[in-house]
């Protein structure tokens, strides 16, 4: 499947093609022009590019153009021999580590790293004069020296494997270090390694190519593509391209492996939200800095954000998934809105839709998505939008230590959006980006400006994120699950901080959680959604007593509180949340609800909107739960 | 019935000191409750028991022996809080659980304990040959108690095990952790920073705060009647819990009906 991807990129087509290609010059090129390539034509030595012979001929007259296809076999086959020593050398350098005591782990390390930082080409003819001239010294002098790159990336991605819980498990089962080595690190490295591997190939080939050239590598009577050009060297004025023939050779081939590398790391490395874009912290919605640029509907006065029809369609392997499916509601000023639901309700879709975060290939459509009277489905190139929306939408994630470039300072990458959407000059923005980490309450705001990402706690990366946020004055911020990871004092103090930035900006609030005591305690209205659809509204005080809902009052009855009784198993909702790519008909939530019958199943509940504004859909909404559901487990 | 008890544990990293001078007894078939701020030193707590996390100073011992760290008998387990980490993406389920299990069985034997694990965690046996993809949050949570069982360990460690889960799958969980205690036995020291949780499970509670323990007794009495002022601290930072009363406007209490269920 992902090999699959990896074609219908323009470079790994094009990439793979020609290794293609090359692979097959290799293979069959000796048998087939051997013969074209060794017959001695006395009559032409060191001719020129003719009808007969393409590139010209050397000095014992022989073609030059089928010598360079018979060399692709010995040139590539060097070029992989040379790379798999130093691939192997380097994955045992690299594991070794992990196997040995502390002391000797500490030695090879920075051994390797003292070999990384040794000009590369030095090393490769210090072995090769080591190793002596010819082609098998060539080889091992080349993979060697290729060795301590290969050893440093293992290594780094071994210690990435390593930090995950699975390792650990594994050690507290007793499983031996080589087998936890073997059975679980380095298969999940294998990936990375192969593809460096592929891309290593392109470049050991023209080093090897160069020491044949140097005349320390392939000797007569045997001949690579450095060797040809060595050759061609001799008369390169009068006949060039006789040894640019084999360079040009040794360019595509390169070319080939690197190219073919690269769509394979793009491939593997690929979002796990294929069409979202990795968008930093926050990105801004409506309009700052120019006014509003498309007169939109306006819906109601006093609407920050109205959302109508929306729908997301995620390009799926088989079907499509269809991630949001038709979701209306409006955010006045100053409100706070919660959604709660399942992960997979499509939460997380919604906010990034309205916040304009998704992108080709994820179809985002709606009857209108208008946010502080602009329209944001107006034809438009996300990135102009955005700066344009200026900092009046600000978006807070889940887990802040994704949203900040980890390798930037946290100050200047809020400065950064002072600069950008505010105009201001480097310290000024500087300076504005310290009120705004004092303003979260952040202590020492000059010296934490200063840090880098992973020096701050969850906690207070998370009140950075919302001085971001306030860098400018915020129309509408959607947090989404901005509390999850944090801890029940740390989720309280960035509640309140929510609670004071809208108090201060006067600005609204889209809260995504699925802790309902949150949203209950946060909000002014909830929605409650369930497999791409908003199921129920109502105020979030009602939530707990009045909602009407079997997918809400379940939700709710599943929070366990201190009230909660302990003789009793917790109450969960059956079954499991429904597929986006396989919705059935009917009521999505029919097969795990206690009160469903055939019209349920036969027929989807419109959203119904009683007097008091509040909406659900449901047949037979509000109606008593059977006590005696079947026994159930998820 | 086995006792794991921590004696004056320090942890030390460096010049930080995350755990100062720890002692809690964790005593056969019960379920202790660790709480505390993320940083307090929880989770170095129950590492350095299963010897993820360097002991400075002080001993961890079950039944009065030190807890082995060596060799294929490994009594003290560990279940993470991240299921999405914590089981090998490469191995099928049944290869992950086998793998725990203290002695080498047959092809037949071992196929058989698997199902065995499977359905004390409430899952098929038809499970065992999936990857871990293609389970939910939930479902590979169990799996990761499945396989800690499979060392047929007699405490578990379970480093907020909830805490990644959704509310309509957490309660499942700890059902599940409920019943195995029941049923099995089982010690277990429960971190958890949700109180409402730890109130379902445990038994005692240990509050912990800047890596020491500032309180421990009874559930009931410590959330009931906190002494500590950290302990009412955390108690006042709960976001106001709903009140599920059936309030009197006539509507049925939508929670009781549901709560007959499972
Ligand atoms: N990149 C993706 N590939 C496939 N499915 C996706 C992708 N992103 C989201 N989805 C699906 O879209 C649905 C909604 O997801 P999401 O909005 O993240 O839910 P929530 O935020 O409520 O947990 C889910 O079923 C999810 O599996
Ligand atoms: S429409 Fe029927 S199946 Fe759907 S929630 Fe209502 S009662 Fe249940
Ligand atoms: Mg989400």
């Amino acid at each position: 499947m992902r090999a699959a991807r990896v074609l219908l990129r323009p470079v790994g087509f094009a990439g793979f093609g020609l290794l293609t290609v090359v692979l097959l010059v290799a293979v069959f090129g000796p048998v087939l022009w051997d013969g074209r390539a060794t017959v001695i034509d006395t009559g032409d030595l060191l001719a020129g590019p003719s009808g007969e012979h393409w590139i010209g001929t050397d000095n014992l007259g022989r073609d030059l153009f089928f010598r360079v296809l018979v060399a692709t076999r010995l040139s590539i086959t060097l070029a992989l021999a040379a790379t798999a020593i130093g691939m192997v050398l380097g994955v045992v350098l690299g594991a070794a580590p992990m196997l040995t005591g502390r002391r000797v782990a500490r030695f090879i390390t920075s051994a390797v790293n003292v070999l990384v930082a040794f000009p590369g080409l030095l090393l490769v003819l210090f072995f090769a004069v080591v190793f002596g001239v010819g082609a098998r010294g060539a080889a091992l002098a080349v993979g060697l020296a290729g060795a301590p790159a290969f050893a440093r990336l293992c290594h780094t991605l071994l210690s990435g494997v390593s930090e995950r819980d699975y390792i650990a498990a594994a050690r507290i089962a007793g499983v031996s270090k080589f087998r936890i080595l073997v059975r679980h690190a380095l298969p999940n490295i294998a990936e990375p390694l192969i593809v460096n591997a592929t891309m290593a190939a392109g470049g050991v080939l023209l080093t090897f190519s160069g020491l044949s050239f140097l005349g320390l590598g392939v000797q007569a009577p045997s001949y690579d593509w450095g060797k040809l050009m060595q050759d061609g060297l001799n008369g390169i004025y009068v006949h060039p391209l006789a040894a640019l023939g084999p360079g040009i050779a040794v360019v595509l081939a390169g070319l080939a492996f690197n190219l073919t590398g690269e769509a394979f790391a793009a491939a593997f490395g690929i979002d796990v939200i294929p069409g979202v874009a990795r968008v930093r912290a926050v990105r801004g919605a409506a309009g700052e800095s120019a006014g509003p640029a498309v007169a939109a509907p306006d819906p109601e006065p006093g609407t920050v954000l109205s959302v109508d029809g929306l729908r997301v369609t995620i390009p799926g392997a088989r079907r499509p998934i269809h991630a949001v499916r038709g979701v209306t509601f409006a955010i006045r000023d100053g409100e706070a809105v919660g959604v709660v639901g399942e992960s997979g309700s499509g939460k997380s879709v919604t906010a990034l839709a309205v916040a304009r975060l998704i992108e080709e290939p994820v179809r985002v459509d709606a009857n209108h998505l208008v946010f502080a009277g602009e329209d944001l489905m107006a034809a438009d190139d996300p990135a102009s939008l955005r700066k344009r929306l200026g900092t009046s939408l600000v978006v807070v994630f889940q887990d802040p230590m994704t949203s900040f470039n980890p390798a930037h300072r946290v100050g200047p990458q809020l400065a950064e959006v002072g600069r950008f959407h505010q105009g201001l000059g480097r310290r000024a923005a500087f300076a504005r980006a310290v009120d705004r980490l004092h303003a979260v309450k952040l202590r020492e705001p000059e010296r934490r400006a200063r840090q880098y990402p992973f020096e701050f706690s969850g906690g207070m990366r998370q009140r950075a994120m919302i001085g971001m946020g306030l860098m400018g004055t915020p129309r509408l911020i959607i947090a989404d699950e901005p509390t999850t990871a944090l801890d029940v004092t740390v989720q309280r103090q960035v509640l309140a901080l929510l609670g004071e930035v809208r108090g201060d900006t006067g600005a609204a609030l889209l809260l995504i959680s699925h802790d309902v005591s949150v949203v209950t305690e946060v909000c002014d209205r909830v929605l409650v959604m369930y497999a791409g659809l908003i199921v129920e509204e109502l105020p979030a005080r009602d939530l707990g007593t009045l909602a009407r809902h079997p997918y809400t009052r379940a939700l709710v009855a599943a929070v366990p509180d201190m009230e909660t009784d302990l003789t009793r198993p917790l109450a969960v909702i059956p079954g499991t949340p429904v597929d986006p790519s396989d919705v059935p008909a009917g009521c999505a939530f029919a097969a795990r609800c206690p009160l469903a019958d055939d019209h349920c199943r036969a027929v989807e509940p419109p959203l119904q909107a009683d007097a008091a504004g509040n909406r659900v859909a449901c047949h037979k909404a509000g109606w008593p739960l059977p006590a005696d559901s079947a026994e159930v487990t998820v | 019935m086995s006792l794991l008890s921590f004696r004056g544990v320090s942890v030390r990293y460096g010049s930080h000191t995350v755990l100062k001078d720890v002692s809690l007894d964790v005593a056969g078939g019960e379920v202790v409750g660790l709480v505390g701020e993320s940083g307090s030193g929880k989770s170095t707590l129950a590492r350095a028991a299963v010897g993820l996390a360097p002991v400075t100073t002080g001993e961890i011992l079950l039944d009065g022996r030190p807890v082995p760290n060596r060799g294929r008998a490994r009594p003290v387990q560990m279940v993470f809080q991240d299921p999405y980490s914590s089981l090998d993406p490469r191995m099928t389920v049944g290869e992950s659980i086998a793998e725990a299990m203290r002695e080498r069985l047959g092809k037949e034997a071992r196929r058989a304990e698997i199902a065995r694990l499977l359905a004390l965690v409430h899952l098929d046996a038809s499970r065992a040959d999936d990857l871990p993809v293609r389970l939910s949050g939930g479902q590979r949570q169990r799996v990761a108690l499945a396989r800690a069982l499979a060392a047929r360990p007699e405490v578990i460690l379970a480093d907020e095990i909830t805490s990644a889960l959704d509310v309509s799958v957490q309660g499942a969980v700890l059902n599940l952790v409920r019943d195995m205690r029941r049923e099995l036995g089982l010690s277990m020291l429960f971190i958890s920073h949700n109180l409402a949780v730890v109130r379902y499970v445990a038994d005692h509670v240990a509050v912990l705060y800047a890596g020491e323990i500032v309180e421990y007794g009874p559930t009931a009495r410590v959330l009931g009647a906190p002494q500590h002022d950290y302990t009412r601290h955390l108690l006042a930072a709960l976001p106001g819990a709903v009140r599920r009363t059936s309030s009197g406007n006539g509507r049925p209490a939508p929670t009781s009906a549901l709560k007959e269920q499972t």
